[in-house]
């Protein structure tokens, strides 16, 4: 029987893009469902009425929610091609703690460099690129976070790449300036076919943030 | 593989996978040498965090000896520092010197390096697994805070509103429970695990916020599957040892809520 496999998303979102990239590593056909953040579909909130965001991984008619608990899920299910996370329950250990710092940190500084003015955009910016000095330390001359091998770390972070070109425009700033170990890594991550499809034009996301902003009802 | 005459040869019942078929009713996973498992266990925490409580019923499960290293109330120490740079923050697994940090990260850990030693503390299914880790994500993400703030409340309006959180939140609980325990005891089955020891873990502070607030937090009533699990987890030989005693936890929380708010 064949896996019906269904993924609600909206495509700036970079948790999305770690699904996306994840079913793509494993080969899974899956079927991109595009989601109206401002008029949530009736599908987007019986499968996730807990929290009524997006992505939602739907395997058999089954929900399963949250990117990261979403792209260890994939790796579970799908154990054989491309495995995501280590082996080692140390180096799992390590590798989720570093997704777990990405989610906490990354995504709130960020906001302040397209969302905030003036000395909460500096705090913002400042906090933003001190996050990104730790995970570039983290990163240290591997290829990839994991080492040798593109996994579970690389795939928490390089949704945020593509949101790079709008951060360093509205921030005013240059990120390969201040981290250009890490624009190297996101090079070699954007090489993977997985990470390719995954990611929108970062041209597009620029073109979107002031939509957002409408949206969110700032500036 | 290579073909061997088993005549008069015994099952090799310590062959790791076989030895799993055999002990374990869920699905066999590869059991972790002994190397992996030894090496010295500390845990650097404090007596009074719920975070901290995680990692040592989770030992305790595993029947795992460790040395607990308390944290004084209001300083860090060195060890505490260098282990967990990043966060500076308790709970931190020290095993043979190597840090693990985040309280839920840690469990897992503990799960997965001593797999052959008592129960599994993960369903075995996937979709079950994404179930125990989303709800564990959800606890401390929305339920705790809503039990923060319930401390913090001042005034009847916000004080109905944070109820109101509170009891939304328990009600989703109920039923996740109902889901994943399927008739059984704990959110994990038959044995504690990751989900139970992840909401357990607060049951104390919820009795010193009960107390303070004056108000039924976990209710027979409205929530009676979730009351009987809170008695079957305290009740654990593994739990009780390290859940605080109420009366000392409360006492506890006085003297650091005393302090003005910053």
């Amino acid at each position: 029987m064949a896996d019906e496999v269904i993924l609600l998303d909206f495509w700036p979102s970079m948790f999305g893009m770690r699904t996306r990239i994840a079913l793509e590593e494993k080969n899974v056909k899956f079927d991109y469902r595009e989601q109206d953040l401002w008029n949530k579909s009736p599908i987007l909130l019986e499968m996730n009425p807990v929290h009524k965001k997006i992505p939602v991984l739907i395997h058999n008619g089954k929900p399963v929610c949250e990117s990261l608990i979403q792209v260890e899920y994939i790796d579970e299910v799908w154990p054989s091609k491309n495995p995501l996370l280590p082996s080692d329950p140390y180096q799992r250990a390590q590798a989720k703690f570093w997704g777990d710092f990405i989610d906490k940190k990354v995504y709130a500084s960020a906001r302040l460099i397209w969302g905030a003015k003036g000395e909460e955009q500096e705090a913002g910016k400042k906090e933003f690129i001190e996050i990104l000095k730790t995970l570039e330390s983290e990163l240290g001359d591997k290829i990839y976070f994991g080492g040798e091998t593109f996994g579970y770390v690389d795939i928490a972070l390089i949704g945020f790449y593509s949101w790079f070109e709008a951060y360093d425009k509205f921030g005013n700033f240059s990120i390969e300036a201040e981290c250009p170990k890490l624009i190297a890594w996101a090079k070699r991550c954007v090489e993977r076919e997985s990470v390719a499809k995954s990611l929108p034009d970062s041209n597009k996301i620029v073109e979107f943030v002031p939509v957002l902003k409408k949206h969110i009802g700032i500036e | 593989m290579p073909h061997r005459s088993n005549i008069g040869k015994r099952i090799n019942v310590s062959h790791p996978i076989l030895l799993s078929f055999l002990t374990h009713s869920h699905a066999p996973k590869l059991s972790v040498s002994d190397k992996m498992a030894s090496g010295e266990v500390k845990l650097i925490g404090a007596w009074a965090s719920p975070f901290v409580m995680r990692p040592r019923v989770a030992l305790n499960l595993k029947s795992v000896p460790y040395e607990f290293l308390q944290e004084t109330f209001g300083s860090k120490s060195e060890l505490l520092l260098k282990s967990n740079p990043v966060h500076k923050k308790i709970p931190v697994l020290l095993h043979a010197d190597k840090p693990v940090c985040e309280s839920n990260i840690i469990v897992e850990y503990i799960d997965e390096t001593w797999s052959s030693s008592g129960p599994s503390l993960l369903p075995s299914l996937p979709y079950d697994r994404a179930m125990a880790r989303f709800w564990a994500a959800y606890i401390d993400e929305k339920w705790f805070v809503a039990l923060r703030n319930f401390l913090k409340a001042e005034g009847e309006e916000e004080k109905k509103a944070v109820i109101a959180e509170f009891e939304e939140g328990n009600a989703l609980l109920e039923k996740a429970f109902i889901d994943c325990s399927k008739g059984k005891p704990f959110f994990n089955g038959d044995h504690i695990g990751y989900l139970d020891i992840s909401l357990g873990s607060f049951l104390a502070w919820l009795r010193v916020t009960e107390l303070a607030a004056s108000y039924k937090l976990l209710d027979e009533a409205k929530t009676p599957s979730l009351c009987k699990w809170a008695d079957h987890f305290c009740n654990d030989p593994a739990v009780k040892p390290v859940m605080p005693e109420t009366a000392k936890l409360a006492e506890f929380a006085k003297k650091i809520f005393a302090k003005p708010q910053a």
